[in-house]
């Protein structure tokens, strides 16, 4: 890591590269979580892509600038948020008859809004997935840091 | 097939329970504990009411068999349930006072309601992926908690027990792999019926070698037992006592059953196999105990030794053995997670775990006394305690199916388990007081409460055998496995 | 026939690597690598047993004629294993990094304190 123990990131050019495409890693993250009911992919591929743009902005712009961006409570209330959602979908399903039972019009065959219910469980899974794997991600990097703290 | 509809809150309370510990408990060490104990509870009076109601099934998500993930609960799979959350909620209120020279309460709580999640839904799925899923939920629970003291020692030993666990578990995969591009099912019971018409082939044989191999890795036989004595004296006291008594059996113990006989179908190949590695791990884990002086590492040992015992009451094949096998699973939990807890109480109110440094104990200590001298006699084979009658059915079943040197041997081994017992009890209790120990105190009331109730089961577990509960609790259990393969589709088609 | 045959026993070689390094090497971390191998080549082996001659990927494409598909479930199976992969890695990388603190070195002959 730059020899500088990745506080200060890497060089200008690995941080020009990351500005540019780490958007785009985004959308496509966002795009598959989209099209998840009609395509491979959804809301946990999908997820792991958020996670990985975001992963990329830490690794190049290193861990001082991001932890004054990024604070690892929010990931976590992020990802509870995820799981809660997650549930409160499958207990609508309840208005239905059952538990995870469709609840919504199920509209026309591969057109984008159809499915039911499964997109929004889509986005709920992407939130938990994303979140989680990313505070795995920041738990393992900010390791020593909150030993320092802690003791 | 309406009785069913209780059947997946048993991995679905535990799993609640463990994410609002995570989610709501935080802050206050006090309601996790509630929650905690509550949630242990709850799944204690389902497994009581699973045992007491008839064989049922529940297919999840309203999917058929060949399609979905068929639970299926048996006689075998109450009794394991019964003694799963049975031990499960008298370490809980162990723990209620134990942890609390431990920081992070609600860890300690997710990761315990975790694991009873995964062993509840190892014992009742009727699917083998299924089945895996959710040994590891079960397995990755267990490595954390061994890692829960995060010191030096704890951390090597998790690291070992990850290590040699996540092999097993890919041991295990490739079993499954195997088994399912022969059969093309992952449904037990459709898949028992497959190798019933489809006879033995290389592949199968190759898939139970896999599958037996990752299954004795968790169950700690023999040749894969190196993990054991670091990993259960590593983890605190409430966590051994859940991890020798009663996660090697769910995981591996049970798993071994369930794939020999209602799998496979049990032929004499394999249960030579089974009987050869019971008798090896009974040998070795003693003699290997006996030069113990570390009281929790001695325990461990025995936990090898034990399991050989039921392994090789399985491996007789006949209903008796099978009988001695599950009644020595049901004896064993108890007394190993009462020496676990015990030793504990020693640790928490002397210190030390060696036995060289306590003596006279008994006098300070009067109920971990004699709880620890009732679980020593159990696992001693002492009448009447209930070690006793389990080791002789066993016994007797050696000498029913003319195995006469299988039954000295089981006789052998437990005397040399009654002498590494008389060491712990003689160092630690009896003898002069040793200095320094004057002001020990005898351990609180939660602690004192779960041990009692062990040691009470302990010197009752003889009754298990009394017509009326054996008909209740035993004889299910002991006639799905005796039935073999036809077991799981006469439930199945219910 | 032997073709057929080939990517299968490269799984298991594959397999045969990581289990190597797991009992030959004494760096945490290349244990760690030798599991990451091992799990990689039991998934390609489930990937593997689904695949039919000629076979598509099933996927339901609009206006698409029935054809011979790949059998679906060990993917789904293959997906799980990764995830439970993922956090198999992890708790080994936490745990690793917590020696490494405590002993100051990934040499697994040198942390070795428990013995049998």
């Amino acid at each position: 890591m730059a020899g500088n123990d990745g506080e200060a990131g890497m060089t200008l050019v690995v941080k020009t590269v990351t500005r540019l495409t780490v958007g785009l890693i985004f959308l496509y993250g966002v795009y598959i979580v989209l099209n998840g009911h009609l395509s491979p992919g959804g809301g946990f591929a999908g997820g792991v892509i958020i996670a990985l743009s975001f992963m990329n902005l830490f690794l190049a712009f290193g861990g001082k600038r991001a932890f004054e961006i990024i604070k690892k409570d929010a990931v976590t209330a992020l990802e509870s948020v995820g799981a809660v959602l997650f549930l409160g979908i499958a207990l609508l399903g309840f208005a239905d008859g059952g538990f995870f039972n469709n609840f919504l019009p199920q509209g026309r065959l591969f057109s984008l809004i159809s499915g039911g219910a499964i997109p929004l469980s889509n986005i709920a899974i992407c939130i938990k997935v994303g979140a989680g794997l990313f505070g795995v991600f920041l738990a393992l990097v900010s390791f020593r840091g909150s030993e320092r703290e802690g003791k | 097939m309406m009785a069913g509809e209780y059947i997946p809150l048993l991995v679905a309370v535990p799993l609640a329970g463990a994410f609002f510990c995570a989610l709501a408990a935080r802050k206050s060490g006090a309601f996790a504990d509630t929650l905690g104990t509550l949630t242990v509870a709850l799944v204690l009076a389902l497994s009581i009411y699973a045992v007491t109601s008839p064989a049922s099934t529940h297919a999840v998500g309203g999917w058929q068999a060949p399609l979905g993930i068929l639970l299926v609960m048996d006689g075998l799979a109450s009794f394991m349930l019964l003694v799963v959350s049975l031990v499960a909620f008298l370490v809980m209120i162990y723990s209620l006072s134990y942890m609390n020279a431990y920081s992070g309460r609600w860890q300690f709580h997710t990761l315990f309601l975790l694991m009873l999640a995964g062993m509840n839904g190892v014992v009742i799925t009727g699917d083998l992926f299924n089945l895996f899923v959710f040994l590891e939920v079960a397995s990755l629970a267990s490595y954390a908690l061994v890692a829960f003291g995060t010191g030096k020692h704890e951390l090597e030993a998790a690291f070992k027990y990850a290590v040699m666990g996540s092999l097993g578990s890919l041991l295990l995969l490739l079993g499954i792999a195997f088994l399912y591009g022969y059969t093309g099912t992952l449904n037990m019971a459709h898949m028992a019926e497959q190798l019933g018409v489809m006879g033995v082939a290389p592949i199968t044989v190759t898939a139970l070698v896999l599958l037996l191999g990752g299954f004795a890795l968790k169950a700690a036989i023999v040749p894969f037992h190196s993990w054991l004595p670091d990993a259960h004296p590593s983890a605190p006291a409430p966590i051994s006592a859940m991890l020798s008594g009663v996660l090697i059996k769910s995981l591996g113990v049970y798993t071994i059953a369930r794939l020999v006989f209602n799998v496979y179908g049990a032929s004499p190949g394999v249960l030579n196999l089974l009987m050869v590695l019971g008798a090896v791990s009974m040998g070795v884990g003693v003699i290997l105990a006996l030069r113990q002086w570390d009281m929790k590492r001695l325990l461990a040992y025995h936990s090898v030794s034990q399991v050989g015992y039921m392994i090789l009451g399985f491996g007789l094949g006949s209903p008796l053995g099978i009988l001695g096998g599950l009644f020595h699973l049901f004896n064993h939990s108890i007394f190993k997670s009462l020496l676990f807890l015990n030793s504990g109480a020693l640790e928490q109110a002397t210190g030390t775990r060696n036995l060289k440094e306590m003596g006279g104990l008994s006098g300070r200590m009067p109920t971990t006394s004699w709880t620890t001298l009732s679980a020593s006699m159990s696992i001693s084979g002492v009448p009447p305690f209930s070690g006793f009658w389990s080791k002789l059915i066993i016994v007797m079943a050696c000498v029913e199916q003319g195995e006469w040197f299988y039954g000295a041997w089981a006789i052998l081994v437990s005397i040399l388990t009654l002498a590494s017992f008389l060491k712990v009890t003689k160092f630690a209790f009896l003898g002069r007081l040793k200095k320094g120990f004057e002001n020990v105190r005898e351990v609180p009331w939660p602690m004192r409460f779960g041990m009692a109730v062990l040691a009470l089961l302990c010197i009752l577990g003889g009754l298990m055998l009394v017509p009326e509960v054996k008909e209740m609790v035993l004889a299910p259990a002991v006639r799905v496995l005796d039935h073999g393969i036809l077991t799981l589709g006469e439930v199945v088609r219910l | 026939m032997m073709n057929a045959w080939l990517p299968y026993v490269l799984c298991i070689l594959l397999f045969s690597v990581g289990v190597y390094a797991v009992l030959g090497k004494k760096n945490l971390i290349r244990i760690i690598l030798g599991i990451v191998i091992a799990e990689y080549a039991v998934n390609l082996f489930l990937i593997l047993l689904c695949w039919k001659k000629g076979g598509e990927a099933p996927i339901l494409q609009p206006g698409a004629v029935e054809q011979v598909m790949v059998d679906p479930l060990p993917q789904a199976l293959v997906l799980t294993s990764i995830v439970i992969g993922l956090a198999t890695t992890a708790f080994l990388v936490a745990i690793a990094m917590r020696l490494h603190e405590r002993y100051g070195t990934y040499d697994i002959t040198r942390i070795r304190e428990l013995r049998g």
